[in-house]
């Protein structure tokens, strides 16, 4: 039984986000209210400011103007360890999984990282241990359990999209950032991708990047899309499929 | 056949230095990014601080293998506090330049205080004379630096496979950014980490002392070569760094016994070869090349 909503919760919001390189503005004045327990879809070409504004809420840019709040708190500024230890997971456009760890090593990293490691730094891999059932049950999650003793240098293409996905899970992340879950990847996995954001994101809240309308249009209650930094339109896949400004900006244009 | 033995024993006793020293290069650089010049000056200062100790307050050479290495690994996080991390942001050049330039003031100073003629310090007791296995005849500090540089190749392995520390540098060596995203603060890492390679260059000096000509010089050439051990062993891999270490050393020591005029090229043969054969190095990965 779905729970009744009763008030629409906003959980992560920006105001006035600007991100400037060099005079060049990669995202500017970006007012962005993140609803809990929904998904939300970022799309526009490339270049439109998408993963400068992954980095930002990431805390791997820091903003030149603009605030981030996460549940009502300003977060602007913080480290990228701190927002990850405040809830926000995030899973990077180009795989970037560690090549000697193994599957259960990944995890175990993640695991661990909230139980102020920091001054137990010698605990054995037995200590460890301890996170593996845990780590056994993301891994099932995500349709991997059987590699988890292989090094992931040595994983298939969708084998490191899924472990990507079960590393910003390990986090149990208030939020989680998708960026473009399916990039590169063929019809097939594609569609069994979708499968698992849509099981992965039930009771949580994604936000998620991906240039494949067939996956916004399969998983998104709402979608932004940007355009130059700026956001030019804003609401339901169908409402933003027919706006004439964004039909005029991309949909008649091809592209992957 | 019992004289290749002992070129072999020597080769490797002499590799024991350089997988001592490369793998503090190798660590530091996988976790800065920092190219460390200053390592072969490191590696001098070890040795010449193990003979300054036992000259002025007697410390012996068995107390001096933990003592000096301490001392280094303080120095070294002083070198990072004050130096290092305002370059870090930048490009890899100038923290090059900067350890290359803390390299010579290094040397400088030494030789302004004590002269370019060598320190004396003695074989320590219990290490001294010949090791006698049957027929053979081997030097007994030479089999003892072989054994114990292993054994602390074999310790920092298991630290670095076996443990969290292990795992957090092994990750934040290969993806920074993946690490911190999984609220894990990297930059904790980073002093500790530079002090632990400066104190295995130091350790690898302390071991060099009563074996090596101790003067302000010895780290010059032997950076050189710790560069070669680096390349050969593929940049950043610690097992290629040990491996390569203990190469170069045998390779070292067979040129030196048997063609010596080409010693020194051989080690430089040995690495153009692998770099044209495998250009990340033996270890390395290839996507890093």
């Amino acid at each position: 039984m779905a729970p009744a909503r009763t008030e629409r919760e906003v959980l992560l919001a920006t105001r006035g986000l600007t991100k400037e390189f060099r005079g060049f503005q990669a995202v500017r004045g970006v007012d962005l209210d993140i609803e809990r327990g929904t998904v939300q879809a970022l799309v526009g070409p490339n270049g439109a400011g998408k993963t400068t504004l992954f980095n930002l809420l990431t805390g791997f840019l820091t903003p030149t103007s603009g605030t981030i709040t996460l549940e009502g708190r300003d977060i602007t500024g913080q480290q990228p360890e701190q927002i990850a230890h405040l809830g926000v997971a995030r899973s990077f456009q180009i795989t970037s999984l560690f090549d000697q760890l193994t599957a259960l090593e990944h995890l175990e990293l993640a695991l661990a990282s909230p139980t102020g490691l920091g001054r137990r730094f010698w605990q054995s891999e037995r200590r460890l241990a301890t996170f593996h059932g845990r780590a056994d049950e993301l891994l099932d999650q995500v349709g991997m359990a059987h590699p988890a003793h292989r090094p992931a240098g040595q994983f298939a293409y969708g084998q490191k999209r899924a472990l990507e996905l079960a590393l910003a899970l390990a986090l149990d992340p208030k939020l989680l950032l998708l960026d473009e879950p399916t990039a590169g990847m063929g019809l097939e996995d594609v569609d069994r991708t979708i499968e698992l954001v849509r099981r992965i994101a039930t009771g949580r809240t994604v936000v998620l990047v991906d240039h494949n309308m067939h996956v916004v249009g399969s998983l998104a209650d709402r979608v932004t899309v940007l355009q130059q930094g700026e956001i030019l339109a804003e609401g339901t896949y169908d409402e933003v499929r027919t706006n004439p400004d964004v039909v005029t900006a991309y949909l008649g244009q091809p592209h992957a | 056949m019992s004289a290749f033995i002992q070129y072999t024993l020597q080769g490797l006793a002499a590799g024991g230095f350089y997988a001592l020293a490369a793998l503090g290069l190798a660590v530091i650089f996988g976790v800065l990014g920092v190219v460390n010049f200053a390592h072969g000056a490191c590696y001098m200062l070890g040795a010449v601080v193990s003979a300054v100790l036992l000259d002025v307050v007697g410390l012996h050479f068995w107390p001096a293998l933990v003592i000096v290495p301490i001392l280094m690994f303080l120095f070294g996080v002083l070198l990072e506090r004050v130096f290092v991390q305002w370059l870090l942001r930048l490009d890899v050049l100038y923290n090059f330049l900067l350890t290359f330039g803390i390299a010579l003031v290094l040397v400088d100073l030494v030789k302004r205080r004590y002269g370019v003629s060598g320190l004396p310090y003695e074989q320590p007791a219990g290490l001294r004379g010949q090791l006698h296995l049957g027929s053979l005849s081997l030097p007994t500090y030479q089999v003892f630096v072989f054994a114990f540089s292993m054994l602390v190749c074999v310790l920092v392995w298991l630290l670095l496979t076996r443990t969290r520390i292990g795992m957090i540098v092994r990750a934040s060596t290969e993806e920074p950014e993946r690490t911190r995203a999984l609220g894990i603060n990297v930059n904790r890492w980073v002093t500790p980490v530079f002090g632990f390679g400066i104190g295995l260059a130091g350790l690898a000096g302390v071991l060099a002392a009563p074996f090596r000509a101790i003067t302000a010089d010895m780290g010059g050439n032997f950076v050189i070569i710790l560069f070669a051990v680096v390349v050969i062993g593929g940049l950043g891999s610690v097992l290629g760094a040990v491996v390569a270490g203990f190469l170069v050393g045998l390779v070292e020591a067979y040129g030196q016994a048997y063609a010596s005029s080409f010693s020194q090229i051989a080690i430089f043969v040995l690495m153009a070869l692998v770099i044209l054969v495998r250009p990340a190095g033996l270890f390395g990965r290839q996507e890093t090349a």
